[in-house]
């Protein structure tokens, strides 16, 4: 999605589907034509010379949030395990992975 | 020292994740802790529940500039991201890790042997939970589930990018070797690499010619020791040369090392890479360390490994090719003040390194809290001639099992009395006596008799003979 590409329903169903989102046929017009306008504003803003300024990491005007090396309670682990759909010897039981982790 | 074919080169990059050594996580309170039982560290952060605020642990930062200092980075302002996956190991759906701008700019590593690799970068980020696969290898057959322990998650590691700079197998297992050596010398990191607290991937590319562009790379997952960062860098360039002289061409992949098999197999080709959809984490705010604070971190660095072996070598005058293998292991193992503490008592300092490096560093034991002095008192009576080799070797092993202790009570208490020649020669002449025809033999040249009438000897002593004076004592009667 460069400024040289118009957003179009591939885009869409591209970060449709990296978010693990169904969308139907209409939704998907819908939402390119959405994307297609918060890109157009993010255009205007690119457009303008900000050449002198430094860029903003963070909106908040605070740095170095820090906390001390504490350990504190963690959660009951039966009390978390009942809240998982699926348990199983103590942990969290999810369906057969493929593959490595990224 | 390339093992590989004529005419070809292979160009190596290697990424490091270390997890860091604080009591807590990288964003929560919960226990950084290995081993402890499933699901006992977990809390909303480290769980990724909706609402919940990470926020930073000052440790980690120190870690992650400890770490950057000790190799010649850049530190600077950083700020972190979310990078976007889906794997049951990250609750967030998303990881915490450090995108365009890495706490720890570009630095170096020089090598033992004096060749520098370039770092790029070394950054903070969260661990990952740890996933159990049942099924077909799992202890529950057939099943077809993979069960989640998130007492990892969240725990902070420093990711560690070389620059393309290596060469050989031999060469990547060095840099992973100096690398380990310093982050445990920083204090950051324990480098347990068998507790996967120190975890290696290799880019490994081939090209047939030292100027030529680099090759189409592959990247290399699950390198959990030294021996198979070596060996797989090494497979995987030889595959890499045979596919291209038999006319195929490289595909840029994942590749996963099994290293029972002792090769690697495709994990995944580019076009299945994952997207990771970088943005900014909007619930962290920048990390920008004062000067004043990264010149205290710089001060408290103890020594590193570079500057210790010099040390070791300082002491030894000119070691020779043994003795400087055995010092790099020493130094590498964090052995080597057991060594200095030795020489400082009056132990001589080829003595005091060969026992470290056999004795101490071949136990199986833990170190940590191992009594310097005691290991020293029992070198000084070896060189007195107090103890025999074997003897003394027996008291390291009592000292090294109980984590010090008195070397004479030990001695003591194993008969360890030293021998007094005249018994001795009176054990040698014994043995002499009941075996004539071997004697006859041995004199007349057969020497690997030498070995029979000695370990008689050790025997009919049980072990409190010295071995040099046994020797002596053999070779004054043969002639
Ligand atoms: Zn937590």
């Amino acid at each position: 999605m460069s400024s040289t590409h118009p957003l179009d329903a591939n885009d869409v169903i591209k970060v449709a589907s990296l978010a693990r989102l169904s969308l139907s046929d209409d939704e998907v017009e819908r939402f390119t034509g959405q994307l297609a306008r918060i890109l157009d504003s993010a255009a205007e803003i690119a457009a303008l010379d900000l050449g002198g300024l430094a860029p903003t990491a963070h909106p908040l005007a605070l740095v170095n949030v820090l906390r001390d090396d504490v350990v504190r309670d963690s959660l009951d682990r039966d009390d978390v395990l009942s809240q998982a759909p699926s348990v199983n010897d103590n942990r969290f039981s999810v369906p057969k992975i493929i593959g490595d982790a990224p | 020292m390339s093992t590989l074919p004529d005419g070809w080169f292979m160009v190596v990059g290697l990424e490091v994740h270390t997890e860091l050594r604080t009591e807590t996580k990288l964003f929560c309170g919960c226990a950084n802790a290995f081993g402890d039982q499933p699901n006992t560290n977990i809390c909303p952060v480290c769980l990724g529940l909706p609402g919940a605020l990470p926020v930073l642990n000052q440790r980690a930062v120190e870690y992650a500039i400890r770490i950057g200092l000790a190799l010649h980075c850049v530190i600077q302002d950083s700020s972190f991201h979310r990078k976007n996956y889906f794997y049951p190991d990250m609750p967030k759906d998303f990881q915490i890790s450090q995108y365009d701008i890495p706490i720890n700019g570009p630095g170096y590593l020089d090598l033992p042997g004096g060749v520098r690799i370039g770092i790029e970068r070394a950054h903070l980020e969260e661990d990952t939970g740890k996933t159990t696969h049942l099924g077909g290898t799992g202890r529950i057959h057939g099943s077809d589930e993979s069960l989640v322990d998130y007492n990892r998650s969240g725990v902070p590691l420093v990711e560690i990018v070389s620059c393309p700079d290596i060469r050989s197998a031999a060469q990547a297992r060095a840099y992973a070797a100096e690398l380990r050596s310093i982050l445990i010398a920083s204090g950051a990191s324990d480098g347990r690499m068998e507790e996967g607290s120190m975890r290696v991937d290799a880019n490994v590319s081939v090209r047939r010619g030292e100027d030529q562009p680099f090759g189409t790379r592959c990247e290399i997952k699950n390198l959990n020791s030294l021996r198979s960062v070596q060996r797989a860098v090494e497979y995987e360039a030889l595959r890499q040369i045979a596919l291209l002289e038999d006319g195929g061409t490289v595909r840029q992949e994942t590749r996963h090392w099994d290293e029972d098999a002792g090769k690697t197999h495709t994990l995944r080709t580019k076009e299945e890479a994952y997207d990771y959809r970088y943005f900014p984490e909007p619930d962290l705010v920048p990390v920008t360390p004062t000067q004043a604070f990264i010149d205290t971190v710089r001060t408290g660095l103890a020594p590193m490994p570079a500057e210790r072996r010099a040390a070791l070598v300082s002491l030894l005058g000119e070691p020779n090719d043994a003795q400087i293998d055995q010092l790099l292991a020493v130094v590498e193992q964090g052995l080597d003040h057991f060594v200095i503490t030795a020489v400082n008592a009056g132990v001589n300092a080829p003595l005091a390194l060969t026992r470290t490096a056999n004795e101490l560093a071949a136990s199986d034991r833990s170190l940590d809290n191992l009594d310097a002095e005691a290991i020293a008192a029992t070198l000084l009576l070896e060189q007195a001639g107090d103890l025999s080799a074997t003897q003394s070797k027996a008291v390291l092993a009592e000292v090294i099992a109980h984590g010090g202790g008195d070397p004479k009570a030990i001695a003591k208490s194993k008969g360890f009395e030293h021998m007094a020649d005249g018994a001795l020669d009176l054990v040698i002449d014994e043995v002499i006596a009941a075996h004539p025809d071997e004697w006859e033999r041995f004199c007349g040249g057969d020497e690997k008799l030498q070995g029979f009438f000695t370990g008689k000897i050790m025997a009919a002593t049980k072990g409190q003979a010295d071995g040099k004076a046994v020797s002596a004592g053999l070779r004054a009667r043969k002639n």
